[in-house]
């Protein structure tokens, strides 16, 4: 049997599972208090520096734009970063915020390659850990496990493998080689959702992505909504609760909170913000005048989508959603 | 019927990649040309075709084109609006029998660079990553690659292997802990349509596309490639499937 190989890492993030066990006994609000707060509040409350950051769905689709362009305003930094990212990953390392990103896919799928994470690669100023999209999501199911690690059977053989922090092992049953992928706990995760009520329990109407373990590796679990609805519509259907309450530390309403990105079955892209986006970023410096413009030239996120075009560019894109 | 040359590369990929799709099977279709590629197959020869989309989205009736492999339209009318956990748990489980797969370079035994050029921490092109292709390649049973032919494409020596081929050669995927009796199938290019010799697990050569020799395959491939013994001719894209989709699937084209 060859030797049993390690990724060369570094690891980013390793909680012990025991410390995380003490830590959410100790924090997190285990009553039904009401936790509605302001994207401005919220970020200002839990992220700081130096902290590990992640956001979901990821891309265009179900983003937490409103949260993520705060960050910016806000300007905490320097941040690690789980993901995934089209739109919001791709601004928070245009703004100069991240430091170490465990990466998976960073792109903008058929318009190419992202300016942004080029340069910032290619001139070695963020430094990048490989993982693939699958590993990515089950080590949150292994901190949502309260695990260390999980094994898998991705990864194995290639040099994803050899760029990240997984390891190999032996199965003890079967003999066979697998994956170890370490547990990614998030000091801070932002998740944008359907619904919720004041409480924080979440629904998701259409695909889940990866909504459900991101939110339980979360420390502190930012929800941004669409709507805040009574705590009775929550209880006519509990079984629609993908997130539930006690692992929610603020909840902020944010209608058209993932704008430019599209909201499943509410409103579709704004295509043509996204593409004046893209090409905006092309350059550094257009990339900084897009953030001035749209990030701190607007004071919050009913500002943003005002200047986007109000309710007038809403009814449009509403009107393009796609339908049940 | 085809009318000669009333095509261009893209129609020619994309209609070929729709002919690999078998009808009533499980597919991860990744956003571009296997979209556009599925779209056309459950439209022709495979009704039944299970589109699977990894952030969760299964079985589509690809009615609107998805702009992204997360998107609303990747789920639309579908049986199953799931998870990436799902869908990567069940192609974990053998569910999944096809995957299709991109790439910036491809080596001779289908291993796939969608990661960088260069050195990894200082690359000369950073590009997106796995993504999920890793996991496709990984757990799949079998992979098709889709890519335009090219001598920096088509290379004898990845500069970063992202996604697993056949590694190194036969058993290597097996050695290196990844299931048996899987990996890559095809690889449909704008020149042939190439398969992996059994014994070696060596690309090879299977079909011509229309106007394509031999010798231009091979000098516009960066490593040495095997010939079937029954070598044919792909069939170019028909009237109908060029019909589909210029009016049905794309007609505001966005991809050809």
């Amino acid at each position: 049997m060859a030797e049993l190989k390690s990724g060369r890492g570094p690891l980013i993030r390793m909680l012990p599972p025991d410390e995380v066990r003490a830590w959410m006994r100790a924090n997190k609000p285990k009553g039904q208090v009401s936790k509605l707060m302001t994207e401005r509040e919220a970020i200002a409350k839990f992220v700081r520096p130096e902290q590990y950051v992640g956001v979901e769905l990821y891309g265009g689709v179900r983003c937490p734009m409103s949260l993520v362009r705060e960050l910016v305003r806000q300007r905490i930094g320097p941040l690690d970063l789980a993901g995934q990212g089209v739109l919001e990953n791709d601004m928070l390392i245009a703004a100069g915020l991240v430091r170490r990103l465990d990466i998976t896919y960073h792109g903008y799928e058929v318009y190419g390659t992202s300016p942004i994470l080029r340069r910032a690669c290619e001139s070695g100023k963020v430094q990048t850990v490989e993982w693939s999209n699958a590993a990515l999501a089950w080590r949150f199911k292994a901190a949502a496990m309260g695990l260390p690690f999980l094994p898998v059977r991705s990864m194995l053989g290639t040099g994803t493998f050899d760029y990240s922090g997984a390891k190999e092992i032996l199965c003890p049953f079967t003999g066979v080689k697998l994956c170890a992928i370490p547990a990614l706990h998030l000091d801070v995760g932002l998740i944008h959702v359907h619904r919720a009520d004041e409480f924080g329990n979440c629904q998701i109407d259409g695909i889940t992505g990866f909504a459900a373990e991101m939110a339980r590796a979360s420390k502190r679990l930012i929800v941004s909504a669409e709507e805040i609805v009574p705590h009775l519509e929550i209880q006519k259907a509990p079984d629609r609760t993908l997130i539930p309450y006690f692992i929610v530390d603020a909840v902020v309403h944010a209608p058209g909170g993932s704008l430019p990105g599209e909201m499943p079955y509410l409103y579709w892209r704004d295509d043509a913000h996204i593409k004046a986006y893209m090409e905006a970023v092309q350059t550094e410096e257009g990339a900084q005048r897009y953030l001035q413009e749209w990030v701190h030239g607007t004071r919050d996120h009913t500002d943003f989508v005002k200047k986007l075009g109000g309710e007038k560019r809403l009814a449009e894109l509403r009107a393009e959603a796609t339908t049940r | 019927m085809a009318a000669k040359e009333a095509y261009n590369k893209s129609e020619m990929l994309i209609c070929s990649a729709a002919r690999q799709m078998e009808d009533g099977a499980i597919c991860f279709i990744g956003t571009g040309i296997p979209m556009l590629a599925a779209a056309l197959a459950k439209r022709t020869h495979a009704p039944r075709l299970v589109a699977a989309f990894e952030f969760g989205g299964m079985g589509p009736d690809l009615e609107r084109l998805p702009v992204a492999v997360g998107d609303s339209r990747t789920f639309h009318r579908a049986p199953v609006a799931g998870s990436i956990c799902d869908l990567m748990e069940a192609a974990a489980r053998g569910m999944v029998e096809y995957g299709f797969l991109g790439g910036a370079q491809i080596d001779m035994f289908g291993n796939l660079n969608a990661t960088v050029i260069g050195d990894h921490d200082k690359p000369k092109v950073r590009f997106p990553g796995s993504g999920g292709a890793n996991d496709i390649g990984s757990l799949c049973w079998r992979t098709i690659a889709v890519m335009r032919h090219g001598k920096q494409r088509f290379v004898p020596r990845l500069d970063f292997l992202t996604t697993a081929g056949y590694l190194t050669g036969p058993g290597a995927r097996e050695r290196a802990g990844l299931a048996p009796g899987a990996g890559p199938f095809r690889v449909v290019t704008d020149l042939a349509i190439l398969g992996y010799e059994p014994a070696s697990c060596r690309m090879q050569v299977l079909k011509l596309q229309p106007g394509a020799t031999l010798e231009a395959v091979r000098a516009e491939t960066g490593f040495e490639l095997l010939v079937a013994a029954d070598l044919a001719d792909n069939p170019p894209p028909t009237a109908e499937e060029l019909r589909l989709l210029r009016e049905e699937i794309d007609p505001e084209h966005l991809y050809t």
